[in-house]
């Protein structure tokens, strides 16, 4: 009787730690898939001429695939989404956590986690249906499908996952911490700013990035309002084209282990490593800047 | 337990009975989203007369399509576009006989915002407008305003024809806004006063205007009559000669009353009658 239990009992254990290296396995296999359908396209292209590039042809003969213009484009967008949303992601987190109060809480949260619910082709399509015929009116601009455009999409969409990171932060501060403060003579103000959001920095840090990510890695959106014109961009209104775009657009017809195919799998290879290295920053944020109790202040 | 055994024997007969459920032919059909629509609307008059036949479609691109037929994973293949030298040859190397069978055909159409002033351009000025010599469209007889330059994605079929019949092989600008989809052109089109863009046929509406290229107007007449200077076919590809099911379905699609006249519903134009 023991030695079934005992057999059962490492069964389940195996069986667990099967499920839990399943992603991993995944996550692998997904990666060597990449290396192997990309990689090929370095026989025949030169690596400089991939990534300096600033032409993409992909379809001309000869072709060029040059992607400095897309990861340009990618780079740019979410740095100019993560603009926009980093304040309002964080300013709602600590307004929910600081100054609102339990009933506007319960009200107004649900409603920033609606948000992250809305799916990205929704949002995709009021970027292009209202936004872009709004943006090029006010501004008087050539096309309203551009930079801006897709960075504030972008921005609505990271924006939940800001906040919801950074409220988690800034709810972990510990109470002894507002109270001095509150009590050496500091304003609600002062103490929000000074002490919690220091102290909450390295959870909003691993916020950031975090939404850094999404936005980088977000396909339909930049696919639907970008404008995926393949330049450099000279300013924020003018179009542009992010690698997700690109890669979304082009691989359905693209001939099946071509120049073309490799080059996308190729531009997939960086797009995953440019959100492997936000991930890791963010996880590198979290871990150094860790708060444990109070005294480390 | 006793619900366990139960569970599996459901299961079991499940699994045995679903060949008999299908007893009759499958065919697979993949590839061009253009040409989806047309096989679709076959599709449901086809499977109401041969119930025995089912069809699978789905729409993956011309691209897949072609190497789902390569691979043996379709058995009818949609295109808009003829096969490419190495496709071929990758799919000679495979043991796959790939027969090309046109099906429609589709007329390219350029379009502007309603509000343009401009009724026609010739090829040269379209070349112009689209390889980034022609910028304002005070330049072709338009407001002094800047043209905003819409084009396919350089992969698809419609900007192949395009890009052969119209730019001759020069390159499309690179400030050009490319869109995923003849749906998404005439999206930004409609929303865009300065916009200059290209669209299949049959995606046509009000919120557009059609462009006359010189004198010409674009119409089923003059895209058969071979005037109108961007028209395309498009195909589907079997593996080897179509018998069986399959040629029951092609001659379904080519025959002038049920197939063409779907081609004709869908906004595509039926190939000439022979």
């Amino acid at each position: 009787m023991h030695t079934q239990e005992s057999l059962r009992e490492s069964g389940i254990r195996w069986l667990l730690a099967g499920l839990a290296l399943s992603s991993l396995l995944a996550l692998f296999s997904i990666m060597l898939f990449l290396f192997v359908e990309g990689l090929p396209l370095f026989a025949s292209y030169n690596p400089l001429d991939f990534f300096f590039g600033a032409l993409w042809y992909p379809t001309a003969e000869p072709p060029e695939f040059g992607i400095f213009p897309l990861i340009a484009g990618s780079v740019s967008v979410t740095l100019l989404a993560t603009a926009i949303a980093v304040p309002l992601g964080v300013l709602t987190a600590a307004y929910l956590t600081e100054i609102a109060t339990s009933g506007v809480r319960r009200i107004v949260k649900p409603f920033i986690e609606l948000l992250a619910a809305l799916p990205s082709v929704v949002i995709g399509f009021f970027g292009m249906v209202v936004v872009a015929p709004f943006l090029q009116t006010i501004f008087d601009l050539n096309t309203g499908l551009n930079l801006f455009n897709a960075a504030l999409m972008l921005a609505f969409m990271s924006v939940p996952t800001i906040c919801s990171v950074a409220e988690d932060a800034i709810f972990a501060v510990p109470r002894a911490l507002r109270e001095a403060s509150l009590a050496l003579g500091a304003t609600a103000w002062e103490t929000t700013v000074k002490v919690v959001l220091p102290a909450a920095l390295s959870g909003i840090g691993t916020a950031v990035m975090l939404g850094m990510s999404r936005a980088i890695g977000e396909t339909m959106v930049v696919l639907m309002v970008a404008g995926g014109a393949a330049m450099l961009p000279g300013s924020v209104f003018d179009p542009v084209r992010p690698m997700p775009a690109s890669i979304a657009a082009e691989m359905a017809e693209a001939p099946f282990r071509g120049g073309h195919y490799h080059a996308l799998f190729a531009t997939g290879l960086v797009l995953f490593l440019f959100t492997l290295c936000c991930n890791m920053l963010a996880h590198h944020v979290s871990e150094k800047y860790k708060q444990t109790g109070s005294s480390s202040l | 337990m006793k619900t366990m055994r139960l569970f599996a024997a459901i299961l079991c007969s499940l699994i045995l009975a679903a060949p008999a459920l299908a007893a009759g032919d499958e065919l697979v059909i993949n590839g061009s989203t253009t040409v989806l629509p047309v096989m679709q609307k076959v599709a449901e008059n086809f499977m109401a007369i041969n119930p025995d036949i089912a069809l699978v479609i789905s729409g993956g691109g011309s691209g897949n399509g072609i190497k789902a037929l390569t691979d043996g994973l379709c058995r009818i293949a949609m295109s808009s576009r003829d096969m490419k030298a190495n496709e071929m040859e990758l799919a000679r190397s495979k043991g796959v006989n790939p027969v090309r069978i046109p099906v429609a055909v589709d007329a390219l159409l350029p379009i502007v915002h309603p509000s343009n002033n401009v009724v026609q351009l010739s090829i040269e000025q379209l070349r112009g407008i689209y390889t980034g010599k022609i910028t304002n469209w005070k330049e072709v007889g338009g407001a002094d305003k800047k043209i905003a330059v819409i084009s396919r994605d350089t992969s698809s079929g419609t900007y192949e024809t395009w890009e052969e019949k119209i730019l001759k092989q020069e390159k499309v600008l690179p400030s050009a806004l490319l869109q995923a989809s003849n749906g998404a052109v005439v999206q930004a089109v409609s929303k865009n006063p300065n916009a200059i863009g290209y669209i299949g046929f049959g995606y046509r509406d009000k919120s557009i205007k059609g462009l006359d290229i010189g004198k010409l107007q674009a119409s089923p007449e003059s895209a058969l009559s071979g005037q109108w200077p961007i028209a395309r076919e498009l195909y589907i590809f079997t593996n080897g000669e179509p018998g069986g099911a399959i040629k029951k379905l092609v001659d379904y699609l080519l025959d002038p009353q049920k197939g063409q006249k779907a081609v004709q519903e869908v906004g595509f134009i039926p190939l000439p009658k022979k």
